[in-house]
């Protein structure tokens, strides 16, 4: 299915990464955003709130995150292709709901543009110590999808990404941007709206009688209804069964769980996302994403210069973990760099991965600032060693 | 010779709520003598009496006794988070204006840890029905002291009683802009039943405070007698007190309860008031939202 031209406003622009998630969302369809103001994010905020009302949108300012993350599940079962956008603190607070979204399977998108933290941190400055929160910060066992853009067009491209993603596999999709991509104003091109393909719902066909809410067919996504349709349906946080009932034993918790973290790990290879850079004949790998992976560039560069086989490897969908790309690589490279804005966050998934077959270096970063070139330079001179 | 009698037995086709309940999640687990099968009842009877057709009825409720409602009622019905049936309500109702949208929860759950939510819905006249279900304590969980509670009354975590304020609900609904309030205890089946079709028949933010027992809880613990007791106590404390003034009606411990319809005006639901001021400020730039998009 194609996006709708009536939102697209197809064209170059110069815009910054927050006011291009806004974009990203109108044109992947998105009619529904409940947020809560929170720097650096609330320039998307603002743009969906001037923009929506010209588009058929309705943009609602809740009390609290935790009230925008129940608003964008409500409002996802009610037939909207529904969003939210926060940072760190805001994050924490809608935990509880995306686990919510998660049990219900709900397609939703999380957009957080990442400050410093912890707690109230830096809020004007960027950080991306949020990456293990957006897979594991509600409380229990499940999967989500996250994407990592690095520059405001991929921000445009990215929502419209994880909006398509979060309708295939009925799972919320974190965007973790952050405060350096979300602030920077770069040339973003809009494509015509019939170059834009969207995933549609997937709405069942079977009559009332016939369907299973959580029943699932062969890629383990069952198929959804929206309240209004006469189907009559029962949702819940609780564990339940194909019927949507709660039913409180290890079997059913079994079947439940096992089926909400399989639909993401068997599909893990479809998801990979990978942006490889001088990848060739790199003997060592540099593993960035986000802001960072653009500061690894002249750190590569000037590696180059000197002739060491350096290489650059992007994971642009961050969750599922690209666990085959770096076990494959670990047999081959002699080290991998990782580059985040924390103190090891993907690079324990990196480590898991690698498993001892190979060296891996964390460049760490507080947050605030991005790291300096330099720091990267040299611990890929490390790495060669 | 041996008597024989035939005892003509009326044949029961059908439980009078069959067509509403889910039947095949009864037995229910509530207590007997609990007050919430009391309000689900009213409210099956209400749902007979509406405009809206029963598919486009739609329940939430959060978590608790009362959270269980969600689970037994025959429609489109959402079980959420605990304290977020509002807002759950409110994407739900934006998302489809065309639905009426009922919270179904309790007091904890909606004056408790959802009282921020509760407070903004009435607020912005957001076009829901919330029934809260008052049984002055968090029951699930063992009755512990809650936004609720009577003054002095003991429970699990107020052992020597109570010593906080409650919120009185009625007041606190209309102070923040609720555009039907009232309040009716278990006993008053029949009022109850016709507020919840006034309030699902109304548009805006409906508030209605249903007084129940918990005699397995709170009223073990405060010796207050029986399920049957309290229904007396009811019959005998409640004043029906219609429009009465909301700040003259907080529950004191085993005092009068003053119950009735309140409050029934008229304001500009948060969608009415978002599509009149944005068509009139943007004009024909304006597009109204045109309902589910997927």
């Amino acid at each position: 299915m194609k996006a709708d031209p009536k939102g697209v406003l197809t064209g170059e622009h110069y815009l910054d990464g927050d006011h291009a998630c806004a974009e990203g969302a109108i044109a992947a369809g998105c009619r529904f955003l409940a947020g809560y103001p929170i720097t650096p994010s609330t320039e998307m905020a603002e743009r969906v709130s001037e923009r929506f009302p010209q588009v058929g949108g309705i943009f609602i300012q809740m009390e609290d995150e935790m009230g925008s993350m129940a608003a964008v599940v409500g409002a996802a079962w009610g037939g909207a292709k529904a969003m939210t956008v926060t940072s760190g603190p805001g994050f924490s607070l809608m935990m509880e709901n995306i686990g919510l979204a998660a049990m219900l399977e709900t397609p939703c998108v999380v957009v957080n543009v990442q400050r410093g933290g912890p707690s109230t941190g830096l809020p004007t400055l960027p950080g991306q110590a949020d990456m293990m929160q957006a897979r594991w910060g509600s409380h229990g066992d499940y999967e989500i999808i996250a994407v990592s853009p690095n520059s405001p067009q991929e921000c445009f491209e990215m929502v419209i990404k994880a909006a398509n993603l979060s309708e295939k596999y009925r799972v919320p999709v974190m965007v973790m941007t952050d405060e350096c991509v979300g602030h920077m104003t770069e040339k973003v091109i809009i494509p015509k709206a019939d170059q834009i393909e969207l995933y549609p719902r997937r709405y069942t066909k079977l009559p009332p009688e016939e369907y299973l809410p959580f029943k699932a067919g062969k890629d383990l996504v069952p198929e959804m209804v929206k309240a209004g349709d006469g189907y009559k349906i029962h949702v819940t946080g609780l564990t339940h069964d194909e019927k949507g009932y709660p039913v409180m034993s290890w079997e059913v918790q079994e079947k439940l769980v096992r089926r909400l973290v399989e639909k993401i790990r068997l599909h893990a290879d479809e998801l990979e996302d990978i942006e490889e850079t001088q990848m060739e004949d790199a003997e060592v790998v540099i593993f960035s994403y986000g802001i960072s992976s653009r500061v690894c560039i002249p750190a590569l560069q000037k590696a180059r210069k000197e002739g060491l086989k350096v290489g650059l490897l992007r994971p642009i969908v961050c969750w599922p973990f690209p666990e085959k790309k770096i076990k494959e690589l670990s047999r081959k490279v002699k080290a991998f760099v990782v580059v985040e804005m924390n103190y090891g966050q993907l690079f324990y998934e990196v480590e898991r991965c690698v498993a001892g077959k190979t060296k891996t270096l964390l460049v760490p970063h507080g947050g605030g600032w991005v790291h300096d070139p330099e720091d990267i330079y040299n611990a890929i001179k490390e790495a060669v060693k | 010779m041996k008597a024989t009698a035939t005892v003509q037995l009326a044949e029961v086709t059908e439980h009078p709520m069959e067509s509403i309940l889910r039947m095949d999640r009864i037995p229910h687990i509530w207590c007997p003598t609990c007050g919430i099968g009391t309000a689900l009842t009213a409210f099956a009877e209400a749902l007979k009496k509406i405009e809206t057709p029963l598919e486009k009825v739609c329940v939430v409720s959060g978590i608790g006794c009362t959270g269980r409602v969600a689970g037994y009622i025959k429609l489109d019905s959402f079980h959420s988070t605990h304290g977020r049936a509002i807002p759950f309500a409110t994407g739900l109702k934006l998302a489809n204006p065309e639905l009426k949208v009922v919270v179904f929860s309790g007091d904890g759950d909606i004056a408790g840890i959802g009282g921020n939510h509760f407070i903004h819905a009435a607020r912005r006249n957001m076009d829901i029905v919330v029934l809260c279900v008052n049984n002055f304590v968090y029951a699930m969980t063992g009755g512990q002291v809650a936004a609720t509670t009577p003054l002095t009354a003991n429970t699990s975590t107020s052992p020597y009683g109570n010593f906080e304020n409650p919120f009185s609900l009625p007041q606190l609904a209309e102070s923040c802009g609720a555009v039907y309030v009232a309040r009716w205890t278990a006993l008053h089946v029949r009022r109850l039943t016709r507020s919840m079709t006034e309030a699902m028949n109304k548009k805006g933010f409906s508030f209605i405070e249903i007084i129940c027992p918990c005699s397995t809880l709170y009223s073990r613990r405060n010796k207050l007698g029986t399920g049957l007791d309290l229904m007396k106590f009811y019959h005998d404390n409640s004043v029906i007190k219609h429009g009465a003034d909301t700040r003259e009606m907080a529950i004191e411990f085993q005092k009068k309860i003053i119950v009735g319809k309140f409050i029934d005006r008229e304001r500009p639901t948060f969608l009415d008031a978002h599509n009149d001021w944005l068509r009139k400020r943007l004009k024909d730039k304006f597009v109204a939202y045109g309902g589910p998009q997927c």
